[in-house]
């Protein structure tokens, strides 16, 4: 069952203000020059409804940056698991960070699953919003297909080319919930699916493969450059900074830490959020480390987008948001990356011959 | 608006008692533990534990007991960074936090009724161990049993007696060597890979199990392969970094395997043209 409803535009800071009333409302607010970040909101005035990728992403909500997991009291040898979340409505959230946010929900329910995730995933309502533009420079949604919404959501909005109208998917129960307590919207004429197209068939054009593979190639690309020189090339490059897998919206990995109160007695265990580019990453104890080199750890992080999961989960980590490269001090680029593999793969077939 | 907590995830942790400490080295210790109301640990051979000290972290410790004996189980630990350090202060009578067990361990079904060969490297035996006294407490179970153990020196070397044991038995080849020899030592001196030429094996039914550190591996394999032992008949068991245990903190990730998970033990052929494996 497809089920459409219009929002007038007008409604729209009305919308976000009763939204508010049912549970907390984040959605991305102006930061700066160029610079966006999920936040919360009480008004739609405070909302940036066109805006570039945020700094972090939306999986701050899903995996906090720092998650207490248990409490212990030593002298009761007491270890008490500890599972914390909020109910949230996430608005705006634009096709590639719903991709992303489909990457985790999928690595954290493989078994053993995460249940801290998966408790807290349920707890958050998700409010989808379509690009009508391209955003810059950086971005790859096309060539990775996260370009058109494809699910993850329980209300998407679409702004119609005119902008004066937000044509709305619904496409969960919980959505229908949220359309129906706000009671702002309008059910959707035989016109309005028309301007829904028009949007879809201008995308059409504006949205092109971003490098000189397409998707089907993505995945046989990556896996034949393990020796290519590229990865040579990000070696002296990179910084390790870990700025690329903060920002990524699929990064999942992390490193768990004892914190221990003032008593010496009861402290608490938590994780948060690490990067495979520093170099204690894959350490283990007595000091061997199996990604020493920079451009080895570029190498995995790649491979953890574009090669790996697409064996693990039949899709590609890399949802085009285009964070790594817009954050990278070293101006490390995936599109670069990615169409430098290619012209490698030339010159190799080329000498074959 | 206010946040929820509840208490249940999968971070729990139960409580472990050390009934019985031993040193076995300058570094090495060996815990026996058991689990608080007398659980059974339940673990197949070769696989690992995430052992905890409140304040300090957890860290992946291998099994070194055989799961035959079910009351309890051991861990052998050398001192070499901050929980290990930690492990090593504590008393008979004191608690651990016990996870797991995790990982795959090794392929007992597929190891039954055929020959073995166990090559052990320094530490390696400590998760060999399991599988070694599993299958001599099952010794009937498997073909011929054949242990090469390696170590730097005989002042390294790990369970003694036990070792003494296996090499008296009538059902099982022992041999064992030292990387530097001492005046007292009476055995073979050289590196391990020079054992297994002098091994007499059928390689068709032949499953060899290796375990020792990173460098050794390489070596090992080279030997095995020269001898016509399948690809998919050696199995290895790797270390790797870990947090989680549970396949997604990603520190022990090798290609597109989580150690944890889809290991610690794989066969070569399954690993011989990943990059960051061996």
């Amino acid at each position: 069952m497809q089920q459409y409803v219009t929002l007038e535009k007008e409604d729209f800071n009305e919308f976000i203000r009763r939204l508010a009333k049912i549970q907390k409302v984040v959605a991305p607010v102006k930061r700066g020059v160029k610079n966006f970040a999920f936040e919360e909101v009480t008004s739609g005035e405070d909302i940036s409804l066109v805006y570039i990728p945020t700094i972090l992403p939306p999986k701050k909500y899903f995996m906090p940056q720092r998650e207490e997991l248990v409490e212990y009291n030593k002298k009761e040898k007491k270890w008490k698991a500890k599972l914390e979340y909020e109910n949230l409505t996430i608005f705006g959230v634009h096709t590639c960070d719903l991709a992303g946010i489909q990457c985790l929900n999928m690595v954290f329910s493989d078994k053993p699953k995460d249940i801290n995730y998966l408790v807290r995933k349920n707890k958050i309502a998700i409010i989808g919003f379509e690009c009508n533009f391209y955003c810059d420079e950086y971005a790859s949604c096309k060539v990775v297909d996260n370009h058109l919404p494809n699910g993850g959501y329980d209300l998407f909005f679409t702004q119609t080319l005119e902008e004066d109208l937000f044509i709305v998917h619904i496409n969960t129960v919980l959505g229908e919930s949220l359309v129906r307590e706000t009671k702002l919207f309008t059910k959707t004429t035989e016109e309005d699916m028309k301007k829904l197209q028009a949007v879809r068939d201008r995308k059409k054009e504006i949205f092109k493969d971003e490098v000189n593979v397409d998707y089907k190639g993505l995945q046989p690309l990556y896996a034949k450059s393990f020796e290519a020189k590229v990865w040579e090339d990000l070696d002296k490059r990179c910084v390790a900074c870990g700025n690329c897998t903060n920002v990524c919206p699929t990064c999942y990995c992390f490193d768990v830490i004892d914190d221990i109160n003032l008593d010496l007695n009861t402290g608490v265990r938590y994780r948060r959020w690490d990067s495979c580019q520093s170099e204690e990453f894959a350490k283990v104890a007595g000091g061997e480390s199996f990604r020493k080199e920079r451009g080895q750890r570029q190498r995995h992080r790649y491979m953890r987008k574009f090669n790996y999961p697409f064996k693990n989960y039949n899709r590609y980590f890399c949802t085009g948001c285009g964070r790594c490269s817009r954050t990278c001090m070293a101006k490390i680029n995936l599109k670069e990356t990615t169409n430098s593999l290619v012209e490698e793969e030339k010159q190799i077939i080329g000498n074959e011959r | 608006m206010k946040k929820t907590t509840l208490s249940e995830s999968e971070y729990i942790i139960k409580e472990g008692k050390i009934v019985k400490i031993r040193k076995l080295t300058e570094y090495e210790k060996s815990f026996e533990i058991v689990l608080a109301g007398g659980e059974s640990l339940d673990h197949e051979p070769g696989q690992f534990v995430m052992v905890s000290i409140p304040g300090v972290g957890d860290a992946p410790i291998s099994v070194s007991s055989s799961p035959t004996k079910r009351r309890s189980f051991e861990l052998v630990v050398r001192r070499v960074g901050k929980l290990t350090d930690a492990l090593h202060k504590l008393e008979e009578g004191d608690s651990v936090g016990i996870r797991g067990p995790f990982g795959n361990g090794f392929p007992v079904q597929r190891l039954e009724g055929n020959d073995l060969l166990f090559v052990a490297g320094g530490l390696g035996i400590v998760p060999l161990r399991s599988l070694i006294n599993f299958v001599i407490d099952n010794r009937r179970d498997f073909g011929r049993v054949n242990i090469l153990l390696g170590c730097k020196t005989p002042k390294d070397m790990l369970f003694g007696d036990e070792v003494e044991g296996w090499s008296e038995r009538l059902d099982v080849n022992f041999t064992c060597t030292v990387d530097k020899s001492d005046p007292d030592w009476k055995g073979n001196v050289g590196l391990i890979t020079s054992l297994i030429p002098g091994v007499n094996l059928d390689s068709e039914r032949t499953f060899a199990v290796v375990v020792g550190p990173p460098v050794m591996y390489k070596f090992v394999i080279k030997e095995l392969l020269k001898k016509d032992i399948p690809e998919n008949q050696i199995f290895l068991s790797l270390e790797r970094h870990m947090k989680c245990g549970v396949g997604k903190c990603g520190h022990c990730q090798i290609g597109e395997y989580y150690c944890c998970q889809h290991g610690p033990v794989f066969s070569y052929d399954k690993i011989k043209d990943n990059v960051e494996a061996l």
